[in-house]
């Protein structure tokens, strides 16, 4: 029996369909990642000075077993999703050698189009995102105690606030196009919902997107300081 | 009216091809685009050069044989419409019009804007048939099927498998012709006992043959003559991940005496 379980299931992962439901699902968990991050990061609105948000970030960091099971599982997640991504590429590339000389476009949205655009430059902002506010070497006056100040002096440098704005309008137009595919290839398209579902991913990739801009743009004009 | 062409021309699988640029100064607008070509093709048998070669057969859009891409649009730019079907009064006077092949390395091109897709019937070999002896013909009504399931089935079944799915697809993928193969047999009575092994076959087929991965941005849908939609390749990735997931391998009973 050994080889009939390892069989199914290492075709089932070297399969098209298989590799998009694994893009699906690490796409999925990703998002999920992002909204609780965007939940846990708009505690910088509280007005107390911070408080709320340090004693978020204290309690993350009081918890070891905890945060470092979520960075790890978060990294190989990202990992799966670019790997699968690359190759996913790689074979879409080969699939047409010689292309078109005129091409016209009816349905595909330009966010669909450039995906493989929208994620690589994602990842690099996420290694960005990591030296800015997590190991703070690329941060002007960091403390790993005050997660609030680091915010508030991170974003009063406007190239660094217009990075993460930037990044965010990229991270909107990934998941625009992300969330509805995600259905899709998990085989979610009914006519009962799918306009719901598209019109979903649009709301809540452009609220995403808005949620984590607030924060820079508050610094920037002076809410938050 | 008075036209440009500017057609890809190949002598064969492994030569090297190029864009060739062609007046038609005298293209009557009632005409279709294949009669255009038929007019053109004439003309270069005369002057004793080698005619375009593409493919058509019933010329009224049933047979799928017909179909290479028009100013980057397969079967051109009217929608739910097949080459053969497309006439000249879609264009303009003075139009310049680009005329290449479906292009994917797993449609090789025979000649011009003629391609090799033996690949789908492959794809068809692998699971697109009902394995059962059909001998004489059934009592009408003996299965029932609820009107919903047979129309969504004979949707599916509208594909003629041209390949401008494949044609329009951004990544040269195949999926909702597979999806609509696997489809019309999966929701019929008749298709259901072998609906897993189908879906897995046909996929499994699909990907051998070098077909790119669906990245579901619709171009297939869009381009379909007969407007059959990527719902379809949802219904095939269920059956395709519920088949690899929870179909019993043989000789796996379910315990007992
Ligand atoms: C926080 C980071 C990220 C999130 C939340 C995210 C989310 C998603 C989601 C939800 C999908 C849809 C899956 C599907 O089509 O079934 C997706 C697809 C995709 N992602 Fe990401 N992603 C992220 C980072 C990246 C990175 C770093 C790359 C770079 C390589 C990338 C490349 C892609 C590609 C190529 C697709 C497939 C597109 C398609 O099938 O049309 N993503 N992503
Ligand atoms: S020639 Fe038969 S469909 Fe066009």
């Amino acid at each position: 029996m050994g080889c009939s379980t390892g069989c199914w299931v290492w075709s089932l992962l070297n399969s098209s369909i298989g590799k998009k439901t694994v893009m699906a699902i690490t796409g999925l968990a990703l998002f999920g990642f992002v909204v609780a991050h965007l939940v846990g990061n708009l505690q910088v609105f509280i007005p107390d000075d911070g408080k709320s948000i340090n004693a978020y970030g204290h309690l993350l960091k009081s918890k070891p077993a905890l945060i470092w099971t979520a960075r790890l599982t978060l990294l190989a997640l990202l990992f799966a999703h670019v790997i699968t991504a690359i190759r996913l590429s790689l074979e879409n590339n080969a699939a047409r050698p010689v292309g078109y000389q005129v091409k016209n476009w009816r349905e595909a949205s330009y966010a669909s189009r450039t995906m493989m655009i929208s994620g690589p430059l994602i990842f690099l902002y996420v290694v960005y995102h990591l030296l800015h506010f997590t190991v703070g070497v690329v941060h002007p006056k960091f403390d790993h105690e005050d997660v609030y100040r680091n915010v508030i002096l991170g974003f009063q440098s406007t190239p660094a606030a217009l990075v993460y704005i930037a990044a965010m309008l990229m991270l909107a137009t990934h998941l625009r196009h992300g969330l509805w595919s995600l259905c899709q290839t998990l085989g979610i398209n009914h006519p009962k919902y799918t306009p719901a579902l598209k019109a979903g991913s649009t709301v809540v990739a452009a609220a995403i997107a808005v949620g984590y801009i607030s924060i820079p743009v508050s610094v920037m004009i002076g809410i938050l300081k | 009216m008075k036209l440009k062409l500017h057609i890809w021309r190949q002598k064969g699988p492994k030569a090297q091809g190029k864009m060739v640029t062609y007046e038609v100064p005298d293209a009557s607008e009632h005409m279709s685009f294949l009669e255009m070509l038929d007019v053109l093709n004439e003309r270069l048998i005369e002057k004793g050069e080698d005619p375009v070669a593409f493919d058509h057969d019933c010329r009224e859009g049933i047979c799928g044989m017909c179909g290479f891409v028009i100013n980057g649009l397969p079967h051109g730019p009217k929608q739910a419409t097949t080459t053969c079907q497309l006439h000249m009064r879609s264009f303009k006077d003075g139009d310049e019009i680009t005329l290449e092949p479906w292009r994917a390395g797993s449609f090789p091109i025979v000649k011009d804007l003629a391609v090799d897709r033996g690949a789908f019937d492959r794809v068809i070999a692998a699971g697109g048939f009902v394995s059962v002896n059909t001998g004489a013909a059934q009592d009408g009504n003996a299965i029932p099927i609820s009107k919903t399931i047979a129309d969504l089935a004979m949707d599916a079944a509208a594909c003629i498998g041209c390949g401008a799915c494949v044609a329009a697809c951004p990544n040269a993928a195949a999926m909702l012709f597979v999806a609509a193969k696997v489809s019309h047999l999966n929701l019929l009575p008749q298709g259901k006992p072998e609906k897993y092994a189908r879906a897995r076959n046909m996929v499994a087929q699909m990907d051998k043959e070098g077909f790119g991965n669906c990245t579901n941005a619709r171009e297939c849908e869009a381009a379909c003559p007969k407007t059959i939609g990527v719902e379809f390749i949802a219904r095939m990735n269920r059956d395709f991940l519920t088949g690899s997931l929870f179909d019993r391998p043989e000789g796996t009973g379910g315990g007992g005496a």
